[in-house]
């Protein structure tokens, strides 16, 4: 894998449930092939075992480690040491923004996760559904005469609303991978229960565009897309509902 | 006989102690689960993710063989929000493989696992990537999960039957009663750094590869093998369906797909501590080059990430591969003179929802509760409620 070990300085930020936050220095002989999450598994069980963290499956399917590395957002399961220091380096590591920190790298996605329910948001879907639409989804042909299904991409690591700058500022906005989740649902079953829950200041209307989402989803959801989109269906929803009955309004809301 | 509401301490919250917390707590048991990290940090969530039909295993650990397929029908039933049913084939690629398949079909039968052969140019149709020059291909009824999500689902489901949850709490000794029996647990709340006990009476060890070290705070000896396997995960989803070779159980044998990946395993090894285990070079080349037998593209896919679990393989004379797979339940008072204490370990994350039924039938059966399983018969709640709206943080 690799040609020497790199000394690398892992500047990590602590915290206590209740206590004040500060910065304690790591120097960790390290491979750079190695994962960010690998080094943070290695200062706790060798240099201490206090430092508390999410971690699950190590191969980014199930999105439990998401952290900032140098600031920025990143999957530390898959996310190299070589690609974000040097020999000799440092590196930041600091909990997701816009959730409450429980302690050190450890936040509570306990509202993010209600939030996804409430979307409806189902982890398995049938093949074609589960890609984003101009994507080519894989042959599938199923011997079993049943539809192939797949788990579908957004792992709910938060990467994008830890980035969201529409999130910083409105702790009620309920941010991309909640609003990305409708936009799926509605697309493999288009009722008027998503366009309703998209369709508000704290969800469609409070994105700013910024594209952040995307830009830092570890899995090609592409939310911003998916946020847009979903605009052009709600907009589309409206007209239509002009001329719809008043009788099937209500029995749609 | 208990009369009164019984209560149970579930240390790890792994698959099995997540499986078994939501089974005693069914049958009415009080449940703590004490974790030292969150769900599935160990080897739970870092398993291959494969809900095996057990023709992996039907030629050599018929036992362990007949518990897949048979939680595996009801894992399809009751889980079936995290996994993705597409079926596996189980493929020839050489003399060697093609030696194996008397064996295999006939062990499948005597296991009651559903194989059916596939002419292999229907099985390249159907899995175009599948390397070219395969000689046979049968289908099994496999499957693959999310890790965390399946935990969590179990976890969910024995919160809304009351059982609560202590993630992050480090469990560092074990509490006796005036006679020496097990009568709780001393922890470390590890996001305060507060010390806290739980009393219960009855504690149950399930933590897996850790078995071991956990029941040695109290100086009792459990025999399992912590036996890590490495896995590599690429960028591309290469097949539909789980393809294992058609060989006894070896190093790279089993191409999974999951979410936009394809994820090989995995090889074998023991270790004294699973508490970190570095994922070695050589390894990940060995499983690229496996990988790439089954699916010659992969030999110049980018990988996405590698990562070691360490499987809790019950000890004896016999040593890794040849181990088996299933599980097993002590009773510290019978095998050790102390009561109070129960370990459950070995087994596969497919087979969780019965280690946690029998262990929870040990449990009854130890303090006269008279209460049956009736895990198998419901569909687990949503793994999103986990969480619950009334203790979230704001």
């Amino acid at each position: 894998m690799t040609e020497q070990l790199w000394q690398v300085h892992f500047k990590v930020r602590r915290q206590r449930t209740g206590g004040k936050p500060y910065v304690q220095t790591f120097t960790l002989e390290v491979d750079p092939e190695e994962y960010i999450l690998d080094a943070v598994e290695r200062i706790w069980a060798f240099h201490d075992r206090t430092l508390t963290y999410r971690h699950a499956c190590h191969h980014s399917t199930c999105g439990a480690c998401g952290m900032r590395v140098n600031g920025r957002e990143k999957l530390t399961c898959i996310t190299t040491i070589r690609s974000v220091t040097q020999n000799g380096g440092t590196v930041r590591i600091d909990p997701l923004r816009n959730f409450p920190v429980v302690s050190d790298l450890v936040v509570d996605m306990g509202h993010f996760f209600l939030r996804m329910d409430k979307s409806g948001f189902n982890s398995v879907a049938p093949v074609a559904a589960a890609c984003l639409p101009y994507e080519q989804p894989q042959s599938a042909e199923s011997s079993t005469g049943r539809k192939p299904e797949r788990l579908v991409d957004c792992i709910e690591c938060g990467l994008c609303i830890s980035v969201c700058p529409a999130a910083n500022t409105d702790k009620e906005y309920v941010g991309p991978a909640v609003l990305a989740s409708l936009h799926l649902m509605y697309s493999q079953n288009p009722s008027q229960e998503f366009i309703n829950q998209a369709d508000d200041h704290t969800g469609l209307w409070r994105c700013h565009s910024a594209y952040e989402c995307t830009e830092v989803c570890p899995s090609g959801v592409d939310p911003a897309w998916r946020i847009m989109d979903m605009r052009k269906k709600v907009m589309s929803d409206r007209i239509k509902s002009i001329f719809r009955p008043r009788s099937q309004e209500k029995k749609n809301v | 006989m208990k009369t009164t509401q019984p209560s149970a301490i579930v240390i790890g919250a792994g698959f099995t102690g997540c499986a078994l917390a939501y089974d005693l707590a069914q049958r009415g048991f009080l449940v703590t689960v004490v974790e030292r990290g969150e769900l599935a940090s160990g080897t739970s969530g870092r398993t291959h993710g494969l809900l095996h039909s057990g023709a992996r295993y039907c030629v050599t650990d018929a036992d362990a063989a007949i518990e897949c397929i048979q939680e595996n029908m009801i894992l399809r039933r009751i889980a079936k929000q995290c996994i993705e049913y597409n079926g596996g084939y189980f493929v020839a690629l050489d003399d060697a493989d093609l030696g194996y398949v008397p064996a295999f079909f006939q062990g499948a039968q005597n296991c009651g696992i559903p194989v059916e052969e596939i002419d292999v140019q229907r099985a390249l149709e159907a899995e175009p990537a599948l390397n070219p020059k395969i000689l046979v291909a049968y289908q099994v009824p496999d499957a693959a999960f999310d890790p965390l999500r399946l935990a969590m689902a179990f976890a969910a489901s024995a919160r809304q039957q009351g059982a609560e949850f202590k993630t992050f709490h480090d469990v560092v000794g074990f509490l006796r009663d005036g006679n020496g029996n097990i009568c709780g647990v001393s922890a470390v709340n590890r996001h305060a750094g507060q010390p806290v006990d739980f009393h219960a009476d009855i504690t149950i060890n399930a933590t897996g590869a850790w078995a071991g070290k956990v029941a040695e705070l109290t100086g009792i000896p459990v025999p399992v093998r912590p036996t890590p396997g490495v896995m590599v995960a690429y960028e591309k989803r290469v097949t539909q369906r789980v393809i294992n070779r058609l060989c006894e159980p070896d190093d790279g044998d089993i191409l999974l797909p999951q979410r936009r990946m394809a994820v090989i395993g995995t090889t074998s090894f023991e270790v004294e501590d699973a508490d970190y285990i570095p994922v070695y070079t050589d390894q990940i080349k060995e499983m690229h080059k496996r990988a790439a037998l089954l699916v010659p593209e992969l030999e110049n896919i980018k990988m996405r990430g590698a990562y070691m679990s360490a499987r809790p393989l019950i000890g004896g004379m016999m040593s890794g591969r040849s181990l088996s797979r299933t599980f097993k339940c002590y009773d510290h008072r019978t095998d050790d003179g102390v009561d109070g204490l129960v370990t459950v370990t070995g087994g596969k994350a497919t087979t969780c929802r019965a280690m946690a039924e029998k262990t929870a039938d040990l449990v009854c059966q130890k303090l006269g509760w008279q209460r049956t399983c009736e895990t198998a018969q419901h569909t687990l709640a949503d793994y999103h409620l986990y969480y619950q709206a009334a203790e979230v943080t704001a």
